[in-house]
């Protein structure tokens, strides 16, 4: 069912995409000549690049669904090699030029084969259930890991939000496409807007998260701002980042990266030393911070949890 | 422009200085990054986040850059009528091989601790690292070679013959770094271009050659 809102804003009201980039240089402008007018330096120095960590960010009760005994990656590592396309291709790229990605106003359409279909915003989203520390290993497909301490909440209690219908077997997750903030997005090097999905149970298991902070402060762009999902016993390319719309679906989402390389990349995607990307082997990591490499856990050591997920099913075959 | 003996060895000393930095930088950067002694006050990080597999592709990507170097000499030799520039490049293609070890070494130690199971299975089974392996195999009796007293021993003709094998050896070299690259291959095929150019330039030759001939 579909449920259309009335326009209550006027076209006409507004702002030009352009003079809304441009906000912040007017404010500092602003600020500028208050500051000559007044012949003083009261006003404090910009703080754009200062992230909130004000509650509820920093107060997010520890969840014992962390992993323990395991040393977190350092703040600097985790917000400055990240793997964000649509930042460019390098590591560094997301930091480097992350700052033009706009997260507010931002919403989340949340839609399908559900009930409720809903548009919510973020700030809405982020107080629909207590925010939790969630530490989590973090595995690439590319053979490097960390250990994050994430804030959010499960994903579950946003999805129930909507009512699924009992046709929905899937969910899917696009993330933002901004090609004016967004320099990476101007080549075609994946098909944009970045797609992942999961299956609904997958979806609604415990340990499956959105992330709205990380470090006890606001998730910064270059790691998926303002909101991105995490799943932590699959390769970290399925965790989506920067998510504006959910969609269920009755049909096995094909995803940016089983288009990008149908023989490489599957829809599971689950960490497996035993079942190697055709290019490398998977039975190992190297922990970030770490010289020799480490061997690879199954489910990436949450087979405990997840395992049952798949029981009967042939993990080779489903990638 | 000619060179005399004594400019000639103050280039080549100058040059083998040069073809030193990339690994200089390597162990400065890891000096700093990872033992955290920095005598030379090195702001930011040199190798990133990732140092091993900075220190592994950049060592990597360094063997390939002496190789096109190498390859450039012949070309730019009968472009400038420099001759003299032939006898810089020996130096180049040992350096080729050199970073090439040490690329091949760290991988053994760094990447998979030498264990020999592993590394057996990952030559058989990944295309990449099969040419790479390959690669480096050519490279091996080109290295051995490159001496007055070999030349000597197998005779000029043979000698340039065995030497040809750099040209099918870079094509690998190019491809191995090609079937690394996850998605985003610019990089690798930059390479690709400038190795097709240098080996266009002899297709050429050889072509004008058997016409001159007959």
């Amino acid at each position: 069912m579909l449920i259309k809102h009335p326009d209550d804003i006027l076209p006409s009201e507004i702002t030009p995409q352009g003079l809304y980039l441009r906000r912040r240089d007017f404010i500092k402008t602003g600020v500028g000549l208050m500051g000559m007018a007044a012949g003083a330096t009261l006003l404090p120095g910009p703080a754009h690049a200062a992230p909130k960590t004000a509650p509820p960010f920093s107060t997010a009760q520890k969840s014992p669904l962390s992993t323990t005994g395991e040393e977190l990656t350092p703040h600097h590592d985790i917000t400055n090699y990240n793997n964000f396309y649509e930042f460019g291709t390098s590591k560094a790229d997301p930091s480097r030029r992350g700052d033009t990605l706009q997260t507010r106003p931002w919403t989340v359409s949340i839609e399908g084969l559900v009930r409720q279909p809903k548009t919510l915003g973020i700030d809405d989203i982020i107080k629909l259930a207590p925010l939790e520390e969630r530490i989590y290993r973090m595995r690439c497909v590319e053979g490097w890991s960390m250990v994050i301490p994430w804030v959010g909440f499960p994903l579950s209690s946003l999805l129930k939000q909507v009512e699924p219908l009992g046709s929905a077997k899937y969910v899917e997750f696009y993330t933002a496409v901004q090609p004016e903030n967004m320099p990476g997005v101007r080549r075609r090097v994946l098909d944009w807007p970045y797609l992942e999905g999961l299956r609904l149970d997958e979806a609604m298991h415990p340990l499956t998260i959105m992330a709205v902070g990380l470090y006890g402060e606001a998730l910064r762009n270059q790691n998926g701002a303002p909101m991105r999902l995490v799943v932590p016993w699959k390769y970290g390319f399925k965790s989506g980042k920067s998510i504006v719309k959910i969609r269920f679906t009755d049909k096995e989402p094909r995803t940016s990266w089983m288009k990008a390389g149908p023989n490489e990349y599957g829809f599971y995607s689950n960490v497996n030393p035993e079942v190697d990307h055709p290019r490398w082997s998977q039975a190992r990591e190297r922990r970030i911070g770490e010289i020799l490499k480490r061997p690879t856990l199954m489910f990436n050591g949450y087979a405990d949890q997840v395992a049952s997920l798949y029981t009967g099913m042939n993990l080779k075959i489903n990638f | 422009m000619q060179a005399s003996q004594q400019q000639l060895a103050l280039i080549k000393a100058a040059l083998f200085l040069l073809c030193l930095l990339p690994l200089g930088w390597l162990i400065a950067g890891f000096c700093a990054d990872v033992l955290a002694i920095n005598p030379f006050g090195l702001q930011d990080e040199v190798l990133g986040t990732n140092p091993v597999e900075f220190i592994i592709r950049d060592l990597g990507v360094w063997a390939l850059r002496f190789l096109l170097l190498t390859l450039c000499i012949t070309p730019l030799r009968k472009m400038t009528g420099m001759h003299w520039l032939l006898r810089l490049r020996r130096m180049l293609g040992l350096f080729a091989f050199f970073y090439a070890l040490l690329h091949f070494n760290i991988y053994l130690g760094l990447d998979q601790s030498y264990d020999w199971g592993e590394i057996a299975k990952d030559i058989l089974k990944r295309p990449f690292i099969t040419i790479g392996m390959l690669t480096f195999a050519l490279m091996i009796p080109l290295a051995a070679t490159s001496n007055n007293a070999m030349i000597k021993a197998i005779g000029g003709k043979a000698w340039q013959r065995l030497h040809q094998l750099i040209y099918p050896l870079s094509i690998c070299a190019v491809l191995h770094y090609w079937w690394l690259i996850k998605l985003d291959t610019t990089q690798p095929a930059i390479y690709a271009g400038l190795l097709a150019i240098l080996l266009m330039v002899r297709v050429r030759d050889y072509w004008r050659k058997l016409r001159q001939r007959y």
